[in-house]
């Protein structure tokens, strides 16, 4: 559920974020247009090279492994299934809701 | 108090260095003025406690300037024509932000052509970036206006530009009265500044993306600040007069009381037209000035009072505004009147620009203009003064 957005007159002075860390409530996945990441396991060796080359940091790694994605922030650029070295990454077209 | 002989240059570089500011960012070689050269010779004297940073272009002067504002300083800088043109794109964060800087400028006209001299084009240029501008008539009003918008600045959290006409005023000796050091500190009192990066114990972000979704109203808060900043400047006008014994308002009425013709302008000129108007009366005219010391926040209530009574009105601009209509003092003027239950009948004129003289002769022109458009005869709306055609 979004939160109502202020008014004008309950802003900070200056247009400044007093929140830090808040620009994680920035969605940027709903930038991702037609295709999202799949990962195939079988052939995945958790060399890291995607969470490596990502530039929203959407890949989702645990205890050194390579989990899957972060669908709230990928946007769907592709440089995760172009740079892995055994093609385990292959991008899909998205279910339309 | 003291009284000294000063040019508007050297009123304005003493202003700041009374006021002592924690940073000046400056470009201190041509388009800029003596301003900046006198006060950083305080700085290499020691006379301030001034960090001075001698940027590359003035574009650099207004980022720095912001930055250091937004990290907590007071901030002063001083500037004129393509400089404040080049600072343009700065000039417009700085508000957005709510950092309450000073410029002192010096009023030269634009290129093209290439020419040094006196007109309004380059602060009428910044008009619509959100900073306070106030238009002195000699040394000494440059002198305190300075010191007024220091304080106006940081009660209202916005910048404000003091401008003083170039030559007759920047390089002209005027006997000024200039106030003790201690003074003028009690005056502008502790620094106030809207937030601080430097608050390490409150992280913030200064300057963040904003679409559509915030940006307006984040514009809608500034335009509030703008207006608000009225009561700031009223309070403080107030505060200087009662202890320094020197007056200043949002608008200057000179013999209004019974004045059936007037003249509306700004800066130097408005001390040449005064004699003009001291010399009508004597012959019995009724005629008046009205000096605009405070451009933003325009001042519609005190404009409109000031030519409740008048009938027919020249309003005056130093710059051409090239709108293929009226120049922007005059459609401030005219549109301000519109929601009068009476409205004087409103004539523009364009003079002055790139440092043409403007003489009493000149204006006693104007004043016999509104004579003839009194007796029925047809003016131009929007005419040339000086110029040959």
């Amino acid at each position: 559920m979004a939160k109502k957005k202020e008014s004008w007159k309950e802003l900070p002075i200056g247009a400044i974020i007093d929140e830090p860390g808040s620009s994680r409530k920035f969605k940027t996945g709903d930038w991702r247009e037609g295709k999202k990441p799949v990962v195939d396991k079988d052939k995945c060796t958790n060399c890291l090279i995607c969470w490596v080359d990502c530039p929203d940091s959407a890949i989702i790694v645990k205890d050194g492994e390579m989990k899957g994605f972060n669908l709230d922030y990928c946007k769907g650029c592709a440089i995760c299934a172009s740079q892995c070295p055994v093609k385990a990454i292959e991008m899909v077209d998205e279910e339309v809701e | 108090m003291k009284v000294v002989a000063k040019t508007a240059n050297e009123a304005m570089a003493e202003a700041m260095r009374q006021i002592n500011p924690d940073v000046v960012a400056a470009y201190p070689i041509t388009p800029s003025t003596e301003i900046v050269q006198l006060f950083s010779q305080f700085v290499a004297d020691g006379l301030v406690d001034t960090e001075f940073v001698p940027v590359e272009s003035e574009h650099s002067a207004a980022s720095a300037c912001t930055g250091a504002a937004a990290a907590g300083a007071r901030v002063m800088t001083a500037t004129a024509s393509q400089g404040l043109a080049l600072m343009n794109e700065v000039l417009f964060v700085t508000p957005a932000l709510r950092l309450p800087i000073v410029i002192c400028v010096i009023n030269r006209t634009l290129s093209a052509p290439i020419n040094i001299h006196c007109d309004h084009s380059d602060t009428m240029d910044q008009r619509d970036t959100g900073w306070m501008q106030f238009y002195a008539e000699n040394s000494q009003e440059a002198y305190d206006l300075v010191i007024q918008a220091m304080k106006i600045a940081e009660e209202a959290f916005l910048p404000a530009m003091v401008s003083a006409d170039a030559f007759i005023l920047s390089h002209s000796l005027e006997r000024i009265e200039i106030l003790e050091d201690k003074e003028v500190q009690n005056f502008i009192g502790e620094h106030k500044t809207p937030f601080s990066v430097l608050d390490t114990e409150h992280p913030i972000t200064v300057g963040a993306l904003d679409l559509q979704d915030y940006y307006f109203e984040h514009k809608r808060a500034a335009a509030q600040a703008m207006r608000e900043a009225r009561k700031e400047i009223k309070k403080v006008f107030k505060d200087f007069g009662q202890k320094f014994e020197r007056n200043y308002d949002f608008v200057e009425e000179y013999k209004m009381g019974d004045a059936e013709r007037a003249l509306v302008l700004m800066g130097s000129t408005a001390g040449t037209a005064k004699e003009v108007v001291d010399n009508l009366r004597e012959e019995g005219e009724k005629v008046g000035i009205v000096k605009v010391c405070t451009f933003r926040p325009w001042p519609v209530e005190e404009v409109n009072h000031a030519l409740k009574g008048a009938d027919f009105v020249a309003v005056m601009d130093r710059a051409e505004g090239m709108t293929g209509f009226g120049a922007p003092l005059f459609t401030e003027v005219r549109s301000s009147l519109y929601d009068e239950d009476k409205n004087p009948d409103v004539y523009g004129y364009v003079y002055g620009l790139g440092g043409r003289d403007v003489t009493p002769d000149d204006i006693k022109k104007v004043f016999d203009d509104l004579k003839k458009a009194e007796s029925g005869e047809k003016l131009e709306r929007n005419s040339y003064l000086g110029v040959r055609e």
